[in-house]
């Protein structure tokens, strides 16, 4: 598990023979306890995981269903492989939240990939819409999220979440039914640099290209749609490839 | 020269190097590091350190979060300012690179850089200076096998005066003693592994405003500096009623739960990282020593607000209410648990430490048992800083610690609200 970094650091510099081989002989030592973390996520959870996982639904609820007025996310039904990157950015410190980190720091790659598994496979819930938004906040979020901007290679959301902004299979969440105090600080920390995915972070490209208020009203048009019961997240991207390079969604 | 003065030069020199004596004194007589003899590592000796690494947990401190194995950088709070861990993969010139197995020897075993700068002590070679030289070797073997990683070890942020070498040699004269070769040689292997490559003693024994090991309370635990966490006594183990055959005790190290408890915190890591990859005989020579430490002077008391007779039966009232809507379905109405689910707290150590810190961290931030081949999938403790007040966080734990026999002092609302 942590051996995994090292296989992105190769070896730059000229060395030695001996020094090879016994970089060989490590890696293969090595290479016994490297689990390929992109399988993970199909860990089948173990019996009892809404016992086990108490300590998430004190903010996330149970099953992972949170409604109405609240910062922390609903985190049922969203894609497996996308929990499963969090949760892992967040013990690896790509995702900053202090109780998160210290509560996954002793986890296995394994346990997160049964956590993320036994979440995906749980039924969303149903959100209320938004109703805080101001018609000038609802205008600009609408214009940059369903259209974009292509003058600043802003490419429109579904182009990436999901014709019906769903979220698509394995990685990509949806951005319905979240909160929109929660959106905007996703968005935001994005922006500044606190949240990252994996290089090429193509969300961190597009946050950055926004200005706070454009944030906002982002946030608050996603927050005011709808999000009925049957709204899985989509099988496949709407026109099969993704508009940016983005490191945390491997074919 | 008149007589007065020649007198009180004749003191200084002196006091001088009476001092200079004393300050040199860890550093007299060592035994000899032999020349390096690493040419070229063999299969058995990478495979032997890649084990002791894990022993020693190198990682816990020589790893950032999410960053380069053993590249360092990780910063560790002390109470005179930050270290940050040193780069230990073999790049020329931010690492390990153009050192010998003899520097690194020299380095656990005397606390001393290749450059020859005195190492801070939050490098804990007061215990690695118990090594033996095969094992250095090993670990070196191993580390040598790893990528080299061009990572800069940051800048110390200590306050005057202890970034100053000096200070590092008087804290050495202070609380330094390099082992013999013989001293190691008699050691049996619980002990060698306690003692040295463990570090148990590092935050285990508890230590004074210097941040010196206080030696009449070895292995009492107390505070960690720098962590807001206790760490429990080692000494008495021996005498657990629950664990008459230590069995209990090899099982929480090697899966980090038994019958009645579960490791938290910062020894939480320690299992997660090392004490899971113990072999069985390992396990079992920790252990057997573990067990025969003896109970030493306990550490001062923590200095918390005063709870008056009247308060605490107030706060007992509440935190029943309290522990019976929050806590009961999961730890029992007696504070039983459930076998390697939910730990007791009837009789817990933990519960009954003096000092209310890791009962009051747990309940607030909550958190899980390590992850380990023996219990993959740990039931863990949820935070309830956001859904409980700090008064009612109060009025339970004080429950909670004087409740089915426990007897540990009230917790104040105060003592909550400073967290």
């Amino acid at each position: 598990m942590t051996s995994v970094p090292l296989m992105r650091c190769p070896d730059r510099h000229p060395r030695s023979a001996t020094r090879r081989l016994a970089a060989a002989t490590a890696f293969l030592l090595l290479g016994l306890s490297v689990a390929p973390p992109l399988m993970a996520d199909e860990v089948p959870p173990p019996a009892e995981m809404a016992e086990r996982l108490k300590a998430c639904a004190a903010c996330h609820g149970d099953e992972g269903r949170t409604v109405g007025d609240t910062y922390y996310p609903s985190i049922a039904g969203k894609p497996a492989r996308y929990l499963y990157n969090q949760l892992v950015s967040f013990r690896d410190g790509r995702r900053q939240h202090r109780v998160m980190a210290s509560m996954l720091g002793v986890l296995s790659d394994r346990y997160l990939g049964a956590i993320a598994t036994w979440y995906a496979a749980q039924p969303h819930a149903k959100q209320p819409a938004f109703e805080g938004a101001t018609a000038e906040q609802l205008a600009i979020g609408e214009r940059l999220t369903v259209a974009g901007d292509s003058s600043r290679n802003i490419p429109p959301c579904q182009d990436c979440h999901g014709e019906q902004l769903t979220g698509v299979q394995p990685s990509i969440p949806g951005l319905r039914g979240l909160p929109t105090r929660y959106l905007d600080a996703q968005i935001s920390a994005w922006k500044q640099g606190q949240r990252q995915a994996s290089a090429p972070d193509c969300m961190g490209k597009i946050a950055r290209s926004l200005t706070a208020a454009e944030i906002t009203a982002i946030s608050a048009w996603l927050a005011s749609q709808p999000y009925p019961d049957d709204a899985p997240p989509a099988d496949r991207l709407p026109h099969d490839r993704l508009p940016l390079d983005c490191g945390g969604v491997l074919p | 020269m008149n007589l007065r003065r020649f007198v009180v030069m004749g003191g200084a020199v002196l006091a001088a190097f009476l001092f200079s004596v004393w300050l040199n004194a860890p550093d007299l007589d060592l035994d000899p590091i032999a020349p390096p003899n690493l040419a070229s590592a063999t299969t058995e000796q990478v495979r032997a350190g890649e084990y002791l690494v894990r022993v020693g947990n190198c990682a816990g401190c020589h790893t950032a979060q999410g960053g380069p194995p053993f590249a360092g950088g990780r910063a560790i709070d002390t109470p005179f300012g930050a270290v940050y861990s040193s780069n230990l993969t073999p790049h020329d010139e931010t690492g390990l690179g153009r050192w010998t197995d003899a520097d690194f020897y020299r380095a656990m075993r005397h606390g001393r850089s290749k450059d020859d700068r005195w190492l801070s002590p939050v490098f804990p070679y007061t215990s690695y200076t118990n090594l033996t030289r095969a094992d250095s070797d090993a670990i070196f073997a191993w580390l040598r096998a790893l990528p080299p990683v061009d990572r800069a070890q940051p800048e110390a942020t200590l306050r005057s005066p202890y970034e100053l070498q000096l200070a590092t040699r008087v804290w050495r004269a202070l609380y330094f003693k390099p082992a013999t070769d013989a001293a190691i040689a008699a050691m049996d292997r619980g002990q060698y592994l306690v003692e040295g490559l463990g570090h148990c003693a590092a935050c285990h024994t508890p230590r004074d405003d210097r941040g010196g090991p206080i030696a009449a309370s070895r292995y009492m635990g107390g505070e960690i500096a720098g962590l807001s966490w206790d760490a429990l006594p080692l000494a008495g183990l021996g005498d657990d009623p629950h664990d008459p055959e230590g069995q209990e005790l090899a099982a929480l190290l090697k899966t980090g739960v038994h019958s009645r408890a579960a490791v938290a915190g910062p020894m939480a890591e320690v299992v997660f990282n090392s004490l899971q990859y113990l072999r069985d005989d390992d396990l079992a020579a920790i252990v057997s020593y573990l067990r025969r430490l003896p109970k030493a002077e306990p550490p001062a008391a923590p200095r918390v607000p005063r709870v008056s007779d009247d308060e605490r039966a107030a706060l007992r009232k509440r935190g029943a209410t309290i522990y019976g809507e929050h806590c009961a379905e999961c730890h029992g109405d007696d504070g039983e648990g459930q076998p390697r689910q939910y730990p007791a707290l009837a009789g817990s150590r933990l519960v009954n430490a003096v000092s209310a810190t890791n009962a009051l961290r747990l309940t607030l931030d909550g958190g899980f048992p390590p992850s380990t081949d023996g219990n993959p999938y740990p039931y863990g403790m949820p935070p309830f800083s956001q859904r409980l007040s700090r008064a009612d966080i109060a009025a339970v734990l004080t429950y909670i610690r004087s409740e089915w026999g426990n007897e540990a002092p009230a917790v104040s609302v105060v003592e909550v609200e400073r967290r």
